[in-house]
């Protein structure tokens, strides 16, 4: 992990203010309003959140596969390797799909095709994205399969998906979405659908193929847990915002925004002794259709002050790489020209 | 929570096993097989405590609370609760038995009917014993109508929502809605499947204080099914760590962390993330090999063999029984 700091890491992908909205009968959900964020070759971002807060929106729109209607991107722009994603057109955004950045979904049960076998739903996959035979096609299948730790792959390769568990279902995923190469790998809760050791496994795996294949990894995920392991940088989203950024152990270390803070404190822990109550967080996350213009925490947030209320607070920097959008930290003269 | 409240056994299971026919054939079924969801358990539940149930999923956690509440009958085995066995139990007897043992169930969005208002769902359990006349004592409508907002107050959601419908509730607080019904008949016993396992992290801690506080003020004891180990941890006075449908350990929830003995809690454990980055980059993992293997046989060895790191010789012949190690700690592996 600390490697990649010495070598001058180049942003792959840059994300600057993108803003996807869903227009609903209710009014508009604004699921991802306004975030920046940068993944540099060979790191893995982490995307922390309740649900409802934006995490898979946002990768969504990376992929540009909001539905239209009801969602747009609204505006921002996705660089990847200086192209904005969002100009592109359809064809040259094939070549990215897949090719350049590829992605695992949430639930292994459902994102294979139930009716195809295994060896042609990945031939499919590497056939469409690579000028090669479909024998030497089959055999990257093949290969891709036991590196992800698949046992006795040249006849597991002709199952139903059926025949698999969760587990090696999900590594079958990954097998897919590395199979081309990719730059990117997104992982939308690569794991939640999994049992605990299964779970280890599968971390395990996507960070050693990461670093095999030195391919950028975004993990969106809930569990704090996971993130502590494995991502360099993490992101913690609330209603549609980031409302922290830092590196992993400067997060955990100097949680900054209430909201974090109280997230990384209502975790139950194993390493610690039970003292009394759990440290919990009042209140419903926000409805996010048509939120004011305050910060969405203010009404569960036990430090809030008057500015919260009616004003969304400026982002900070209160260490080197370390953000937060808080008014905990603007200095005196910023907010009295807000009041 | 607290030792000082235990007393003696209020529900005691042995041997219970649950197993389900495997059917073939069209017409003429016959079973072919079985699919041993829960092969053989024992274990008390002392009045006071929280009994913690962790294992991964098909190891036959669920299953063990519908056997217990007699929502399957039990293949063998027997469920004692306050002196009655519920397996031999009928008709008025399991009912008026069954008032003390209460449910909350894992989904909260399908766990309420959506045709029903909270109002319905909540005094449901009292409608149905009122017109049996199994409750002590006999409730009148506004009676009824005051114990639904006394529930509603005391799981903190606002009375004045009882007309309202689920979808209008988030999870936590349809999760809410699920914990007033199981309280409606002042139940002895909550049985609560994966309760907070579909809730986001900062409403999950709010829903554990509140059955935490629960169980302080009305002397509630809790079986208590998950398959977080931390939540376990946190909640649980002891802990059985199950593994296809057998009882691997069982222990005082604050010696499984500090002493597991079993090769598979072990493995569980180090499995189970800890959101501090600098104790993660340190840790071991034992990382187990292969999936969970099919409860479909019937198994002449131990359990766990296939995928323990320490097997012997001695595992893949004879089943280990529990081995008392301590005063509150029993395993079942050759190793000890």
């Amino acid at each position: 992990m600390e490697t990649k700091k010495n070598k001058q890491p180049k942003p792959l992908l840059e994300v600057k203010d993108l803003k996807t909205y869903f227009k609903t009968d209710a009014g508009v959900v604004k699921a991802v309003d306004g975030i920046s964020f940068t993944l540099s070759e060979g790191e893995t971002l982490g995307i922390v959140g309740e649900s409802g807060s934006g995490k898979s929106v946002t990768n969504l729109s990376i992929m540009r596969l909001i539905q239209s209607p009801p969602g747009k991107i609204v505006g921002g722009e996705i660089l990847f390797e200086g192209k904005d994603i969002l100009t592109l057109s359809e064809k040259d955004l094939r070549e990215i799909r897949g090719n350049e950045i590829s992605m695992i979904f949430q639930d292994p049960m459902t994102s294979l095709n139930p009716f195809l076998r295994i060896s042609t739903q990945m031939v499919e996959t590497i056939l469409l994205h690579q000028k090669i035979s479909k024998k030497e096609a089959l055999q990257k299948s093949i290969d891709m399969l036991k590196l992800v730790g698949i046992p006795a792959a040249e006849e597991r390769i002709r199952s139903y998906p059926h025949q698999f568990s969760g587990g090696m279902r999900q590594r079958v995923m990954i097998a897919m979405a590395l199979s081309c190469e990719a730059k990117i790998l997104i992982a939308d809760e690569p794991t939640t659908a999994l049992d605990v050791t299964i779970q280890a496994q599968i971390l395990e795996l996507i960070q050693e193929l990461a670093k095999k294949l030195d391919t950028a990894v975004i993990l969106i995920t809930h569990d704090l847990g996971v993130v502590a392991g494995l991502c360099d940088t993490v992101c913690v989203m609330y209603a549609g915002k980031i409302v922290e950024k830092a590196n992993t152990d400067e997060l955990y270390a100097r949680p900054s925004h209430p909201y974090t803070d109280g997230l990384i404190k209502s975790v139950p822990r194993l390493d610690k002794a039970k003292d009394g109550k759990l440290f919990s967080i009042e209140g419903q996350p926000p409805n996010v259709i048509d939120l004011p213009e305050c910060c969405p925490f203010h009404p569960r947030c036990h430090k809030k002050m008057d500015i919260c209320t009616y004003k969304y607070p400026p982002t900070i920097t209160v260490g080197p790489g370390h953000e937060v959008s808080c008014w905990l930290y603007a200095d005196d003269k910023e907010i009295s020209t807000h009041e | 929570m607290s030792d000082k409240k235990i007393k003696g056994p209020l529900l005691q299971v042995k041997d219970l096993k649950q197993h389900f026919p495997i059917e073939a054939g069209f017409i003429l079924k016959k079973q072919v097989g079985a699919v041993r969801a829960v092969d053989g358990i024992s274990f008390d539940v002392k009045e006071g405590e929280t009994l913690g149930i962790v294992g991964e999923s098909g190891c036959g956690k669920s299953t063990t609370v519908r056997s217990i509440a007699q929502l399957y009958t039990p293949t063998s085995g027997s469920v004692v609760f306050n002196g009655l066995d519920l397996i031999k139990a009928k008709g008025k007897e399991l009912l008026d038995a069954r008032k003390n043992i209460q449910l909350i169930f894992q989904d909260p969005y399908a766990s309420l009917d959506p045709r029903m208002t909270v109002r319905t769902i909540i005094s449901e359990p009292l409608e149905i014993y009122k017109k049996r006349g199994l409750l002590e004592i006999d409730m009148s409508k506004g009676d009824i109508e005051n114990r639904v907002e006394e529930l509603m107050e005391r799981v903190g959601l606002n009375r004045a929502f009882k007309n309202r419908y689920p979808h209008e509730f988030s999870g936590g607080q349809r999760q809410r809605i699920g914990i007033a019904r199981a309280l409606a008949l002042n139940p002895k016993i909550i049985l609560a499947d994966e309760p907070v396992s579909a809730l986001d992290v900062s409403i999950q801690s709010q829903i554990l204080n509140l059955l935490h506080d629960l169980q302080e003020e009305l002397g509630l004891t809790y079986l208590f099914i998950a398959h977080d180990l931390a939540v376990i941890e946190y909640i649980s006075t002891r802990v059985a760590v199950m593994y296809l449908g057998k009882i691997m350990e069982l222990s005082r929830s604050s010696d499984l962390y500090k002493n597991p003995l079993h090769p598979y809690t072990k493995a569980l454990l180090s499995a189970a993330p800890i959101p501090d980055p600098v104790i993660e980059r340190k840790r071991q993992r034992i990382i187990l090999t292969g999936d969970v293997p099919s409860p479909n046989v019937e198994r002449v060895g131990c359990y766990f063999y296939d995928r323990c790191p320490y097997r012997m010789e001695k595992c893949k012949t004879n089943i280990p029984q529990m081995k008392r190690i301590d005063e509150h700690h029993e395993v079942a592996c050759w190793l000890y």
